[in-house]
């Protein structure tokens, strides 16, 4: 039974990196940047909903519609002021940017929000789910985690290949030169990833709240990491390779922690995504790019 | 100008930018040049304000306001403690000037980020201040790296809340006002112990955190002494301080009867909630970074039922000094949140002080390695004692440990109820 | 002058990086010596040497070299850590401070310069945005094992533990690295001119290999991996020449650094250090090793001399970053200053051109 608990923890955990790692996978598959201030926007998708449902008294549900738009806002000013005039940069000069943006967010919440840790009262009011004559508890978080993760998936997966907007964010991930002469507008495809990304990065902000009921300042950067080698560890650029990835990560965190020891378990994690990237060098489904001479 | 010169000027400046990237890093090496040269001249101009006032001893300061540095981190991981000790530190001034009726002690806090390197550099802002007496560092590490630095430089230092006995060894002018970390662990186990709270015990740590392990090693030294039997031991790090369910699953699974959990109330906070979820209650027994549980904006209190902790300070006690330094503090923050042990800590340090300097008539006149070397021989002494918020009569022996009673407390309906009655 | 103008571009702006160096040191020791300068900017000098040495280190691997490290700082806490158990352990043998502190820099590149290479072996078949995921990896393992590692000494020598003090088995003696605690009562050897000698000879290292045979072949790496490779050059083994050098260097600055300090955590060496010393890089230039030593001095100095503000200082600090890289890469800002600058040229044409030939750069971007 001490397996299946862990195994259903695991992929709870795993889920909220799956969705963290899906707006890192998105933004780095169009702007190939990586976007280190993603775990801040988390942040304050987490403390827009605390405040949504605590000081206004708002419903969960109307709390998490909050969020998503304040942290979509969020990305598209951020994005309009911060990146859009380094587009042609070159990347790590983006990057830098994005250490930037990822440290004034983190300051802004701390003089806004103060140091102290909020609890963050679950968007879930439903009791846990007993089963085996009380041996298996499954919280009601750990089960809408999944099925949120499972339903942004799905839904992202639709959005990207069945509508315009979404062919033409994987036209301009693919060649962004030739999708311009195709009459994309390259701009606001990206603007809009941005505007995407941040929106999930609200929801799993309130999932990470959930199911880790303590907010501070800091709350995003350390989940943000991890996602960020989830999204690597799955292929980074592929969609379902960032949902296998988080899925997989949260599923090594906890079994190193439970099987080996939790002394090492962050080693172990990074040693395991090390292991798979020496055997495949872009990631569990990522594409391997031929270079050509 | 013509228009037409800027516009094909602004044509050939546009080819040369597209043609040379070195553009780029030439102006900031530019930029950067006249930046520093800036601030080169602006330490430049600090440092003569501050020769003044180190070669004249204090001569600055004739309005004979004494200068307590402060030194923790505002801003970072660690911020919440910073924070706490600054604002607590600050209701202690405060006070103290009201009731003299004039500036007896100006606070200068600087913010250090948690991290050795800039608390030294923050001590180093605080000497071109005219620092007299340091009040700090919050958190250990920096706190012995500073401690080096102000035995040096023969600064008196009282620290609210470092707590490795590395940051009073080999060093006569650093004094703690909280307890060591080893003496709170064996505390604990036999608080434990005599009070009969549980015979299985196991242990969640952060193996990242001094605090915590220092507090783990004290424990396990005398347990099993005492009759405890450590049926599991987990940590965690600050990197991992997200989901416990393994740490208390092993718990779970080992039977034991009592959780110690030598942490802050942050990650205690998610142990509770973690715990409740799957089921399994044992008592839960914390240290002095538990304080805090209870004030955290939006937490569940009824999680924290039964919870035991080892506190000096206890923000809902009913004393006039307690009532009255909430209620300063909870003004002075302006967030109507309680005050934690933290801040409880900085208040009694600035207070000892000032008891100490009073008994000794110093003056902001006095050379700073001189008034030094009195409040050292002065805290040293052992017949020095102060009663404060964090304890009754307390002394402090030559090394610089406080000695002060534990409070032990049990959460009940939402409120700390003594357990020592 | 004249002299100097007709030396090879290369040279002359080598002369000019070690120049600045020199007169840098000069111009402190003389304000020192004169007492001109805060407690605050002397307390400063140690750690700006040992960044700039970590600049101009990671400067091999991410300008050079092209590759994104994202775990530098991993290899300056292994140099931290055994730079200082070397300087514990000599130093209740040695009286003499140079040589101890000498020895322990040695040692303490060597050991990083091993770690450099176990971790360069694997990271190497990798390229890109992987090979920088698995450097920002192992910065995060080794950052673990530290906080798992104690060592010891006593009369009979070294102990080490990876699980708790008390399994050292330790009679008597000091206790010098205690896991998450990290080291404390460290002999602080390091000193300014210590730091000025450590710049010089990282310099001299870097440049020397940048102007050499090998510096061109990883050069040659970067800017064409094919072409170079079907010239006969031995990609994995150059790139990984510049990683460990790299790595060994960032140890000797990282001990320098712990060395300048009582205490020092494991903690400390995080990702965020990693990243703080890339944007120094990233600000200076990449391959630019003057930008970079200058944009480290910069950058350590100025959250300093923000502390007026109070609590919106890092707030300041990271809309200045913002601001900067905003306004080096962006094209349009770029134009606009280009014309400035043409117009200043115009006018005091001696002068700019003085300033302009300074400005010379070792870039070979």
């Amino acid at each position: 039974m001490g397996f299946l608990t862990n195994l259903i923890n695991g992929i709870s955990l795993g889920s909220v990196y799956a969705i963290i790692a899906l707006g890192y996978t998105m933004v780095y598959g169009i702007a190939k940047m990586l976007n280190f201030a993603h775990g801040d926007v988390i942040m304050v998708g987490g403390y827009v909903c605390f405040f949504a449902m605590g000081s206004l008294g708002l419903p969960p549900l109307v709390a998490v519609l909050l969020a998503v738009i304040a942290c979509t806002c969020l990305g598209i000013v951020v994005e309009r002021l911060a990146y859009k005039p380094l587009r042609e940069a070159p990347s790590l000069a983006v990057l830098i940017t994005a250490i930037g943006v990822s440290y004034f967010l983190q300051n802004s919440a701390l003089l806004l929000w103060g140091a102290d840790p909020k609890a963050f009262a679950s968007v879930v009011p439903l009791p846990s789910l007993t089963l085996f004559d009380g041996q298996l508890t499954i919280s009601s978080v750990t089960i809408v985690t999944i099925l949120v993760a499972i339903g942004v998936m799905v839904a992202l997966t639709l959005f990207t290949t069945k509508t315009k907007m979404g062919k033409a964010m994987r036209a301009c991930s693919e060649d962004k030169g030739a999708a311009q002469l195709m009459g994309i507008n390259v701009n606001s495809t990206i603007s809009m990833v941005f505007a995407i990304g941040s929106g999930l990065a609200a929801i799993a902000g309130v999932l990470l709240c959930s199911a880790y009921p303590t907010l501070v300042p800091t709350t995003g950067s350390m989940p943000g990491i991890k996602a960020f080698t989830a999204a690597v560890l799955g292929g980074i650029g592929s969609i379902p390779g960032a949902a296998l990835g988080g899925v997989l990560l949260g599923i090594i965190e906890i079994f190193a922690k439970a099987y080996i020891g939790t002394q090492f378990a962050d080693a172990i994690v990074f040693a395991v995504l090390i292991v798979v990237l020496l055997i495949r060098p872009a990631g569990l489904l990522g594409k391997e790019i031929r270079e050509k001479v | 100008m013509s228009l037409s010169r800027i516009v094909v000027r602004y044509v050939l400046a546009k080819e040369d930018s597209m043609t040379n990237n070195g553009m780029s890093r030439r102006s900031f090496v530019t930029l950067s040049g006249i930046v520093a040269a800036g601030l080169g001249l602006a330490g430049c101009g600090g440092s003569n304000q501050s020769a003044g006032s180190s070669g004249g001893s204090s001569d600055g300061s004739a309005a004979g306001a004494i200068k307590i540095g402060g030194i923790g981190p505002v801003t970072g991981a660690t911020a919440i403690y910073g924070n706490a000790t600054k604002f607590g530190a600050q209701v202690a001034v405060d006070l103290i000037n009201k009731e003299a009726g004039s500036t007896v002690f100006e606070l200068n806090w600087q913010d250090d980020e948690g991290d050795p390197e800039k608390a030294v550099n923050a001590y180093n802002t605080l000497m071109d201040w005219g620092m007299q007496v340091l009040v700090g560092t919050t958190t250990t590490t920096p706190c012995v790296a500073v401690a080096s630095k102000t035995s040096t430089d023969r600064v008196f230092e009282l620290t609210p809340s470092a707590s490795s006995t590395d940051v009073t060894a080999g060093k006569d002018n650093v004094f703690q006002m909280c307890f060591t970390d080893p003496n709170q662990g064996e505390k604990s186990a036999e608080y434990i112990a005599k009070k009969n709270l549980g015979k299985k015990v196991a242990i969640i740590y952060n193996n990242s955190d001094a605090y915590s392990t220092g507090i783990y090693n004290g424990f396990t030294k005398v347990a099993s002494g005492l009759g405890l039997e450590v049926v599991s031991t987990q940590t965690f790090t600050d990197d991992s301080a997200q989901d416990f369910s393994v740490q208390l699953n092993d718990a779970k699974s080992k039977g034991a009867d009592l959780v110690f959990l030598p942490i802050y109330y942050t990650p205690a906070s998610l142990i509770l909630q973690q715990a409740k979820n799957m089921g399994f209650a044992p008592k839960f027994v914390g240290c002095d970074g538990m304080d805090g549980i209870l004030t955290v904006q939006g937490f569940d209190t009824s999680l924290a039922e039964g919870l035991v902790l080892l506190t000096p300070f206890v923000a809902s006690a009913t004393d006039e000094n307690t009532v009255n330094f909430v209620k300063a503090y909870k003004e002075l923050t302006g967030t109507g949140e309680d005050p934690n042990q933290f801040a409880a800590d900085a208040f009694d340090c600035v207070y000892a002080i000032y008891a100490a300097v009073k008994a000794e008539n110093i003056s902001a006149t006095t050379p700073t390695a001189d008034m030094c070397n009195t409040l050292l021989k002065t805290f040293g002494s052992g017949t020095f004692t102060y009663s404060g918020l964090t304890g009754k009569d307390m002394t402090w022996s030559s090394n610089g440990e406080v000695s002060k009673d534990p409070k032990g407390v049990v959460i009940k309906n939402g409120k700390y109820e003594s357990l020592d009655a | 002058m004249e002299r100097i103008k007709n030396l090879n571009k290369t040279t002359r702006s080598n002369i000019i990086t070690f120049a600045i160096v020199i007169v840098a040191f000069v111009v402190m020791q003389a304000l020192i010596a004169a007492h001109a300068v805060s407690h605050s900017i002397i307390g400063l000098l140690v750690p700006i040497c040992a960044y700039v040495c970590m600049s101009i280190s990671l400067n091999l691997v991410v300008g050079i070299s092209g590759e994104l490290s994202l775990g530098h700082a991993g290899f300056m806490s292994v140099g931290a850590f055994s730079g200082l158990v070397v300087a514990s352990y000599l130093n209740a043998s040695i009286n003499s401070v140079p040589l101890c502190l000498f020895v322990s820099i040695v040692v303490a590149g060597i050991f990083a310069a091993i770690a450099g290479f176990l971790v360069g072996l694997p990271v190497m078949r990798l390229r890109g945005d992987y090979l920088a995921i698995v450097t920002l990896a192992f910065g995060e393992i080794i950052k673990n094992l530290l906080n798992n590692l104690y060592v010891g000494m006593d009369a009979k020598g070294l102990h080490f533990s990876m699980k708790s003090a008390q399994a050292l088995g330790m009679d008597g003696g000091k206790i010098l690295i205690e896991g998450p605690k990290g080291a404390v009562g460290i002999p602080q050897l390091s000193s300014f001119v210590a730091g000025f000698i450590l710049i010089l000879f990282t310099l001299i290292v870097v440049l020397n290999l940048v102007n050499s045979r090998t510096g061109r072949a990883i050069m040659a790496v970067r800017d064409n991996r094919i072409a170079a490779e079907s010239v006969g050059i031995n990609v994995t083994k150059y790139r990984l020449i510049a990683f460990v050098v790299s790595a060994a260097l960032a140890g000797m600055a990282g001990a320098l650094y712990a060395m300048n300090f009582s205490s020092i955590a494991p903690k400390k060496f995080d990702f965020n250090t990693s990243i703080l010393v890339l944007v120094f890089v990233v600000l200076g230039g990449m391959g630019n090793i003057r930008g970079g030593m200058i944009a480290a001095a910069v950058l350590t100095v100025l959250p300093e001399q923000l502390r007026f503000i109070g609590d919106y200082r890092m707030l300041i600090y990271s809309v200045v970053l913002i601001g900067v890289m905003i306004v080096t890469n962006n094209p349009k800002i770029q134009r606009v200053l280009g014309d400035f600058k043409e117009r200043f040229r115009r006018r005091g044409n001696g002068a700019a051109q003085e300033v302009d030939s300074l400005e010379g750069g070792a870039s070979d971007e």
